[in-house]
């Protein structure tokens, strides 16, 4: 490998969920993936700036208390404002409040400026290889 | 008998200090207006001739903050990280921060860069194997332009070479060291600010004429603020042979500034915090240049507003305060930093003045503490210091160590005082007084006797 990609890994917004948030930054070291991972209750802005300082390749951000569609709104905009808004952007977790239709919420999800979005229960490699595949599409 | 001559060179004046270190007595002070525009060794000379044989002392070492101190220009790219991680560095090597710049230069930056003299430009930006681009790009501006100051780089790794590759082409004067970011959120503040020192001693002494004075003396080694902290630290950490005072906050008021040391890690004292945001550097040093006594009065009744300034009074002093009184006397010690206060109400102001100072200090200092409620209860979570356990506070510099009660002014560093819940104040802390003024002279001793320095800090502090 050429040059290590870097994530920023965190979970947004007044979600404490730690577990999958550990889950996460092990499977993607063990990808031999850079995790710079920002934890519990992140903010947007902390998102952005962690990306902006570590120039990373991706932001995956997590969402498992039903409140993602609120606390993600605007993250692109925010992202293209500081520079990086071709940075990818992945999002997983119990994304809406109660059962919703999965091809609409990922499609919410999408339009809100990320790259993919995957609905409980996936596990880890899936979100790995994709995102081994997109950046290998960039040339990283 | 062991002695040292310890000298501090201040911007109005020249203090001279010889201590008996077998017998850990002040043998006795000398002062005299700074020289430093012309030739600071005469007065130097002027001090010293108020000591006896102090030619013969086995130490002889000066702190200087004459012809602006130390001065320093921090540039990193996002304010709350890099940006404030260059600053934490320049402070705690005792500089004053003339403005921090985040993210990319402009051509305007440069130029107000230029106009404000610096001493040393500090260059940071991105963590290790992180952004390049924007450090790239101002070594390239800074490169371009004019600047002949040394410039300390200390941005991500990755990028070092080409950046040290561009600025020396450029014939700029450059040192290397270490991130003072490496990884996000992690503070390593120590290369950088070790790197300013020695930058300090084989440049900026000399650039200053402070060099003048190693007829006289073994030279000065350090900026006074850095002789502070080195004594702080000592203070709290004590020796291999000798205990400390543990964690504790220095106090430092002076007529255009306010500076605040906290040696303590800063820890939540609850275990159920999460903290969050840049890393606490465990000596912690923070300048307001707008909270002073003197030069500085306007702007700290301009921060805390004249309204409330007379409600305080009132409060403090069970009499109103004169509106005309405050504006003559504000006018008054703007322009003379050397004048003391003289009337029962100039007094009172001076007093008010000072605690409103170390609070809002005290303010910007500590760290907070945050509750949300989310779904799964509340969560608390910390940014900055919590400082709620410190025991120890110790008061220094003119106005509170003439004043007749110190322990009113440093009061204003209780939690109890800030008027805001959520920010982590000493809540029961003990303060002593740094009445001889050793601070600063015991800094110079640390480092080559410090079981005696300690010895001296631990006699002279009084209890208040």
């Amino acid at each position: 490998m050429t040059q290590q990609a870097t994530v920023v890994l965190g979970v947004i917004g007044a979600d404490v969920h730690a577990v999958g948030n550990q889950i996460l930054a092990h499977a993607l070291e063990e990808a031999a993936i850079k995790v710079v991972n920002i934890g519990v209750m992140a903010s947007q802005k902390e998102f952005i700036e962690a990306a902006l300082e570590t120039g990373a390749d991706a932001i995956w951000v997590s969402s498992l208390y039903g409140h993602g569609e609120m606390d993600c709104r605007g993250l692109r905009d925010k992202a293209v404002e500081a520079g990086i808004g071709d940075v990818m952007m992945y999002i997983g977790g119990n994304l809406v409040i109660g059962k919703q239709e999965w091809s609409k919420v990922e499609d919410l999800f999408l339009k809100m400026g990320f790259n993919r979005a995957y609905p409980p229960g996936t596990m880890p490699e899936e979100a790995i290889s994709d995102l081994k595949e997109d950046l290998a599409l960039r040339g990283v | 008998m062991s002695r040292a001559l310890l000298i501090d060179i201040g911007s109005t004046y020249t203090k001279a200090r010889l201590f008996d270190l077998n017998n850990l007595t002040l043998l006795a002070s000398g002062r005299a207006f700074t020289t430093i525009e012309t030739d600071v060794s005469t007065g130097l000379s002027k001090a010293l001739a108020q000591l006896p044989d102090w030619e013969t002392a086995d130490y002889k070492l000066a702190c200087s903050s004459a012809a602006g101190g130390l001065k320093i220009i921090a540039i990193g790219l996002v304010p709350a990280l890099t940006a404030e991680a260059a600053r934490r560095a320049a402070l705690g090597a005792g500089s004053k921060v003339l403005a921090t710049y985040s993210y990319q230069l402009t051509g305007e930056d440069i130029n107000n860069i230029i106009k404000e003299q610096p001493d040393i430009i500090l260059l940071a930006g991105g963590t290790d194997g992180g952004n390049q681009e924007v450090i790239l790009h101002n070594a390239r501006l800074i490169a371009a332009s004019n600047l002949k100051q040394p410039i300390l780089v200390a941005g991500n790794r990755n990028a070092q070479a080409k950046v040290a590759n561009m600025l020396t082409e450029a014939g700029k004067e450059i040192y290397l060291t270490e991130n003072v970011m490496p990884r996000l959120e992690e503070l390593n503040i120590k290369p950088a600010r070790e790197q300013i020192r020695e930058i300090f001693l084989e440049k900026i002494i000399k650039a200053k004429g402070l060099d003048r004075v190693n007829q006289l003396i073994d030279g000065v080694i350090m900026p006074t603020p850095a002789a502070v902290l080195e004594a702080a630290a000592l203070l709290a950490d004590g020796t291999e042979d000798e205990p400390g005072l543990g964690e504790l906050l220095v106090v430092d008021i002076g007529g255009a500034t306010t500076d605040l040391h906290s040696i303590a890690t800063g820890n939540p004292t609850d275990g159920a915090v999460n903290w969050q945001g840049l890393e606490e550097p465990y000596q912690k040093r923070t300048v307001e240049g707008d909270l002073g006594m003197r030069y500085s009065a306007p702007s700290l009744v301009q921060v805390v507003g004249e309204k409330k300034l007379k409600r305080y009074y009132q409060e403090y002093f069970s009499e109103p305060l004169d509106d005309f009184a405050l504006e003559e006397y504000l006018a008054k010690l703007h322009n003379q930093p050397a004048y003391l206060a003289q009337t029962a109400e100039e007094i009172n102001i001076d007093s008010l003045l000072g605690r409103l100072a170390a609070r809002l200090a005290t303010q910007r200092h500590v760290g907070q503490l945050k509750t949300t409620y989310t779904p799964m209860g509340a969560v608390k979570s910390q940014t900055g210091k919590d400082l709620t356990k410190l025991k120890t506070v110790i008061g220094t510099g003119g106005v509170i160590v003439n004043h007749e009660q110190p322990d009113f002014i440093l009061a204003g560093t209780s939690y109890q005082d800030l008027e805001r819940p959520e920010l982590l104040a000493p809540l029961a802390a003990e303060y002593y007084l740094d009445q001889k003024y050793l601070l600063a002279a015991t800094g110079l001793l640390a480092g080559v006797a410090p079981d005696k320095a300690l010895a001296l800090l631990k006699k002279y502090l009084l209890k208040l």
